[in-house]
């Protein structure tokens, strides 16, 4: 009988394996194993992705820039006065001694166009005008010929074509200027100004400036002679630099002497004179950056030094020395400033070359070319370089060189910024102009991320902390369960209704009745041990009514009564100290009070961190061992005294993990501090002032910042730092926990 | 007695007490706050009129009491009541404050009409005459409603074919365009195929034309009846039927009709869509953006957390590496989610958007369509944001079933995906819900990651609609936090806006509320049903 029945059974186990079901269920699990090992992994490759794409963003603004030699060729021009290559980086310009004017293929040297200017004779000086290519050349005559080189862009054929040509937007007859001839030229043309200054004999300096019009037929534009001006140096000057408006005129002799004039109601008046270099160390090229506002001076020594105008106490403003720029230890020969941004490309008589960056301090390449430098010119789009050497060598380079502009000083170190008055931590990344300087300190906004945190943890805390402690410890079963899932409903509620309700009903609210909002600070306390106290000595009829644990729900009234009567006392107060006004009294009492400012953002993102904290110390504190307590009670201690000298203790990794969370998400809040707040990067650390943090930052300037820009990776170095400070702090706290775990498991 | 309260530290247990009676004080009323203010903006306020005295003559202000402040001013305490008095098209703006002590008197009229308008805000004023199809009809009410009714009908229709038929044809001519654009891409764009594509053009552009037609005869019907209207200070306005969306006199109605008039207002606030820059209307188009972008999310979130759950708990071998990977998981909830907007603008919208756009669909160039903020990216970067809360949530249900279970589903010959599929998974099922409860409450309130990745403050097309494929990832979108952050902060009459931002976080934290008390009904079932399970 049980062999048969052994039997049936194998026969249809045999069956089962022989139909193939065993060996699919075997394959749908192994399926099943690699499938979910590789979902799994996936998805934990996809959340480790984060952190390495925000990094792989925000790398290259840390690159040095690269150059590559493209093309060596012979120069055909035999002496440059002037090279430029024009936006593309496609043609070089160069203007030879006797006003020729040559266009050729940059990577070959072909001939492309030439023109001849129409007086046909040796030049004495050369001006470059602007930026758009309008220029000026001086004649042994003491005469001026204007004229702008321009690129006509066509598209024959879906592909871009650039067709040079020479204009003489003010007419082709030469400007008569100076009696004697001019040996050193300089100008600014702006939207409706000209400015001349050129150097005649006995180290004159004569200035004229012109209105620019449109002239009466409407075509072409005319020049009206405004002013004209004569200066006399006391010293042969090597270089002449003016500045449009006209505002500023430079004089720079060998020796490094420098005279600055202001140009004042009509007149050239001398503001200041300077030695510029130390003492056999003389000046060897010298040129404006982009904006005109800062002087780069190059000397004997091989270094290049950035001045610009800073004001002093009054209205006075000095020329300062603001940095130093080392490239080599012999001549600067050539300073090419960059056309759209703060960078100039510098070279040595040793044909040394290098590319700086102003704001940065950064020296982000250099080079040797291996000979001596005739000429130098980069395009406005800061990738092409032509290099032209003295014996007619040229060498064309393809620059990388994304993001000078960021460096770790000047992220993190205070930068002195064209215009300053001292070396400041500022944000300001975008202006209106071009030939703005873009500030991209990250300190204003660390510094207000951490104050916000600061505020916000300085009113979390204490109630988190107090408040999970008796609900884990003293409070009702009964009445716990009912606040547990309050807490939980606070954690849940969007910070973006917190924001709004801070920034348009809180902000007004506290600027109206501040007093008695801080009357409520330090009376609610007192209240609140006062009708302790009260309690304790009450009539035993009434204090049973209530049993033990219930002491937080008899505080409801009281603390409800309390606020009412610190803001009823509040405002006589705030009318007998503080003239009925007290936002009013701080301002003239030199404190600045925003309507938005720390104390509501302080508030309403204690509000966020509250449950955060609390769920995280109140499950600490409840799971601290019975037997623990219990022990301590037994050997007489009180309540209180079990609880600071043995649950606290025990509990305390778990407090401090809950703190790090709470600073975590205090720190990466981002809806409560764009609408609580002002979002002024001011570093500051009143309380009654705003703030702007990495976080609102992020969400109020990433939706315009160009993709790839600096501005744009910079934005993502913001959220990788935020992104390292929590996970740091979550980590430290997550590690923390399970330490208390392990260690609560052995009790 | 009391030397003995301090010593034991009794006062420190009270200021505990204290502390824990503060954070509930602070969220039941913030709760109430919002819950009165988000309700009452429905409710119909009486008019007041004001005969208020500035200098030597007295003028006469209309309007509701908004607000009443309190405040001192060198000594002198005075309070200040601010009137919605509505009529910005006459007074420039919808506000005033009156000094109390400046009021000679205060009445209700009965006769006083609030007209709510398409443009310029309210109207309060007195009705002198109806114009129905020619007729006159001075100052009767009924009239009045009679023209609007009708009006909203046409409206309704004009809304129909504007945004239905003629969205559609739009709709088809930018697919025409876009094939065009392929077909030459392709180097196939044939004279056939030219003549196909403007032989289909033109059709489109016949019925164009044709809805363009009735659209007109519409607009002119709309304009046929008028209204005027006098303001207190004898001013009068003629509104066309079409511009009226509501008319009512609050200081006739009795309880009854104003609590009609309060539904219906509530009716209008979730199914409408928003007029005037958001500050007044609905918020429908923000519920639906919500709604669907949540949706979406939880597609992506739920099958991606549930997977790397089981990974690590069932399949990965447990050691340091698991616990490292659980640790970084648990920590990735507490990154701020602006770090994961970042991400998710930087990596799916540029970098996969871009490269989608550039594989399969050059023709759309230069004008993106994937590689531009949108409700794909949205939901994608969100599902990122709560995945650590679904695994994390899906990891406990799975270690809180018994050993007992899966051996003895092992033991009876069943292979582990098999005791995985039959057993485990459904046993951890509620967990799992929880995780995805609390995953889409966390999302529904999340704005900061949302402004980069695809909301916009009022989105033309809702990202569903009848034009094949009927739903367009692409397409931004509204959405209800975001809402209250634009209209509440970026909207040129915040004053007015105001109510309606409180009924918007009314409605987000109802949401929001209510989804957290689901996960914590299921998570507490769910506990009870293990603990006789462990027993």
């Amino acid at each position: 009988m049980s062999t048969s029945i052994k039997d049936t059974t194998r026969k249809l186990l045999d069956q089962q394996t022989q139909s193939g079901k065993h060996k699919r269920r075997k394959i749908n699990d192994l399926l099943a194993r690699y499938g979910i090992a590789f979902g799994g992994m996936s998805v934990i490759v996809a959340v480790v992705l984060i952190c390495f794409y925000l990094l792989w963003v925000v790398l290259p603004i840390f690159k040095p820039a690269s150059v590559e030699l493209e093309k060596d060729y012979s120069w055909s021009q035999q002496q440059l006065l002037h090279l430029e290559v024009e936006e593309y980086g496609e043609i070089a310009f160069g203007v030879g001694p006797s006003g020729d004017l040559r266009f050729t293929d940059v990577d070959n040297n072909d001939e492309i166009a030439a023109f001849e200017l129409p007086q046909q004779q040796n030049t004495t000086a050369i001006a470059q005008l602007d930026l758009k290519g309008m220029m000026a050349v001086a004649y042994a005559d003491g005469s001026i010929q204007l004229f702008k080189h321009d690129y006509a862009i066509s598209y024959p054929n879906n592909k871009r074509k650039l067709t040079p040509q020479v204009l003489y937007p003010f007419g082709e007859d030469a400007l008569s200027f100076a009696q004697s001839e001019v040996t050193l030229l300089n100008g600014k043309l702006w939207e409706d100004g000209l400015l001349l200054a050129g150097l005649t004999e006995n180290n004159q300096v004569i200035t004229k400036q012109f209105y620019v019009e449109l002239s009466f037929l409407g075509e072409g534009l005319e020049l009206d002679e405004a002013n004209s001006g004569m200066i006399q140096l006391g010293f042969e000057p090597k270089y002449l630099l003016a500045t449009q408006g006209p505002d500023w005129l430079y004089a720079i002799g060998k020796q490094g002497q420098m005279s600055a004039y202001r140009f004042e109601s009509g007149e050239w008046a001398l503001q200041e004179t300077k030695q510029l270099t130390e003492s056999g160390v003389e000046v060897t090229q010298a040129n404006f950056l982009l904006g005109q506002v800062s002087l780069m001076i190059g000397d004997s020594s091989g270094v290049v030094s950035q001045w610009f105008q800073v004001q002093q106490d009054g209205d006075e403003s000095t020329l300062t020395k603001i940095r130093d720029f080392k490239l080599a230890d012999s001549d600067i020969t050539h300073i090419v400033p960059e056309v759209r941004r703060k960078g100039f490309i510098a070279s040595d008589s040793k044909g040394q070359v290098g590319v700086f960056y102003t704001t940065s301090e950064r020296l982000l390449e250099d080079f040797s070319f291996g000979q001596p430098v005739q000429a130098l010119a980069i395009n406005s789009r800061s990738n092409k370089l032509l290099v032209v050497g003295e014996n007619n060598q040229a060498s064309t380079f393809f620059v990388e060189n994304e993001h000078p502009e960021i460096s770790w000083s000047s992220l993190w170190n205070e930068v002195f910024y064209e215009g300053y008055k001292e070396p400041t931590f500022t944000w300001q990344s975008s202006a209106s102009t071009n030939d703005y300087e873009p500030k991209f300190s990250l300190v204003p906004l660390s510094f207000g991320t951490l104050k916000a945190a600061f505020y916000a943890m300085l009113f979390a805390v204490p109630l988190a902390i107090f408040g999970a402690i008796f609900t884990a410890y003293f409070m009702a079963p009964k009445m716990r369960s009912m606040v547990k899932p309050t807490v939980e409903i606070m954690e849940a509620l969007p910070t973006v209704i917190l924001g709004f309700l801070a920034g348009l009903w809180l902000a007004p609210i506290i600027e109206e009745t501040l007093v008695g909002f801080l009357l409520t600070i330090i009376l609610l306390p007192v209240f609140t041990v006062l009708f302790g106290l009260a309690w304790n000595k009450a009539p035993d009829v009434i204090k049973h009514k209530v049993p033990d644990g219930w002491q937080a729900a008899l505080l409801l009234p009281v603390i409800v009564l309390g606020t009412v009567f610190a803001f009823w006392v509040g405002e006589p107060v705030e009318a007998w100290l503080f003239n009925g006004d007290m936002p009013r009294w701080l301002d003239d009492h030199g404190m600045n009070y925003d309507q938005r400012n720390s104390l509501v953002v302080g508030l309403a993102m204690g509000f966020a961190v509250i449950p955060t904290i609390f769920s995280i110390t109140e499950d600490a504190i409840f799971s601290v061992p019975k037997h623990l307590t219990n022990g301590s009670l037994a050997l007489g201690a009180s309540q209180w005294q079990t609880l600071t000298r043995v649950v606290l203790p025990t509990a305390s990794p778990g407090i401090f993990s809950a703190l790090m969370i709470g600073l975590g998400r205090a720190v990466g809040e981002t809806m409560i501090v764009l609408m609580a707040t002002g979002n002024t990067p001011v570093m500051d650390m009143n309380i009654f002032e705003g703030m702007r943090t990495l976080s609102a930052n992020i969400a109020v300037e990433m939706p315009e910042s160009e993709v790839g820009s600096s501005h744009y990776r910079v934005l993502f170095l913001a959220a990788f730092v935020l992104f390292l400070f929590t996970f740091a702090f979550n980590t430290i706290a997550e590690v923390v926990r399970q330490r208390l775990r392990n260690k609560y498991g052995s009790l | 007695m009391s030397k003995k309260f301090f010593n034991s530290g009794q006062h420190w247990v009270w200021l505990n007490a204290g502390a824990i009676s503060i954070s509930i004080i602070m969220v039941v009323g913030l709760l109430l706050l919002i819950a009165v203010r988000g309700l009452s903006h429905f409710w119909p306020a009486e008019v007041k009129t004001f005969d208020v005295v500035q200098g030597e003559e007295v003028i006469q202000v209309m309007g509701e009491i908004h607000n009443t402040e309190d405040d001192i001013q060198n000594g002198v305490e005075r309070q200040q009541y601010l009137i919605k008095t509505g009529n910005r098209d006459v007074y420039g703006l919808d506000f005033k404050w009156l000094d109390v002590k400046n009021i000679e008197d205060t009445k209700v009229n009965d006769d006083v009409i609030v007209v709510e308008r398409r443009e310029w805000g309210n109207l309060y004023g007195f009705l002198s005459s109806v114009t129905k199809d020619g007729t006159i009809y001075r100052e009767d009410p009924q009239a009045l409603q009679d023209i609007i009714e009708r009006a909203l009908d046409i409206h309704g229709e004009i809304r129909d074919i504007e945004t239905g038929d003629i969205g559609a044809i739009n709709y088809a001519m930018e697919q025409l365009r876009l094939e065009q654009r392929v077909l030459e891409l392709d180097g196939e764009l044939t004279d056939e195929a030219q003549a196909e594509l403007d032989k289909r053009r033109a059709e489109l552009q016949e019925a164009f034309l044709s809805y363009q037609e009735q659209l007109q005869i519409l607009y002119t019907d709309i304009k046929r009846d008028t209204a005027e209207f006098t303001l207190i200070g004898g001013e009068k306005i003629t509104l066309t039927a079409g511009n009226i969306v509501r008319a009512f006199q609050p200081n006739q109605m009795g309880f009854w009709a104003k609590l009609g008039h309060y539904f219906s207002k509530i009716g209008e606030f979730i199914f409408d869509e928003p007029r005037e820059a958001n500050t007044e209307g609905g918020v429908f188009p923000a519920i639906f953006g919500t709604v669907l972008m949540v949706l979406l999310m939880s597609v992506v979130v739920t099958p991606l957390g549930v997977v790397a759950a089981v990974y690590m708990r069932e399949y990965a071998k447990q050691g340091p590496l698991t616990r490292t990977i659980r640790i970084a998981v648990n920590n990735l909830a507490g990154v701020p989610s602006i770090v994961y907007g970042v991400f998710g603008l930087g990596f799916f919208v540029y970098f996969l958007g871009g490269s989608i756009d550039e594989l399969f669909y050059p023709e759309v160039s230069p004008s993106p369509m994937f590689g531009t903020p949108g409700l794909i990216w949205a939901s994608l970067t969100l599902a990122l944001l709560t995945l650590p809360v679904v695994i994390v949530s899906t990891e406990e249900g799975l270690a809180r079933i018994p050993k007992s279970i899966r051996e003895g589903s092992l033991a009876l010959g069943a292979t582990k995906f098999e005791t995985l599929r039959k057993t485990v998974l459904p046993m951890a099922s509620p967990a799992m819900m929880t995780g995805l409860i609390l995953a889409v409450a966390r999302a529904a309130g999340e704005v900061a990651p949302l402004m980069l990745v695809g909301v916009v403050k009022l989105a033309p097309t809702l990202p569903l609609d009848g034009n094949a494929p009927f739903l367009h990832l692409e397409r931004k979108f509204m959405h209800l936090g975001f809402h209250i952050y634009d209209v509440g902060f970026q909207s040129p009459n915040v004053e007015a806006a105001r109510p309606l931002v409180y009924a918007t976080a009314l409605l987000l934290v109802l949401i929001i509320i209510l989804l957290n008390i689901a996960a914590i009904k299921i998570r507490n079932n769910l506990r009870e049903k293990y603990k006789s399970l462990e027993q």
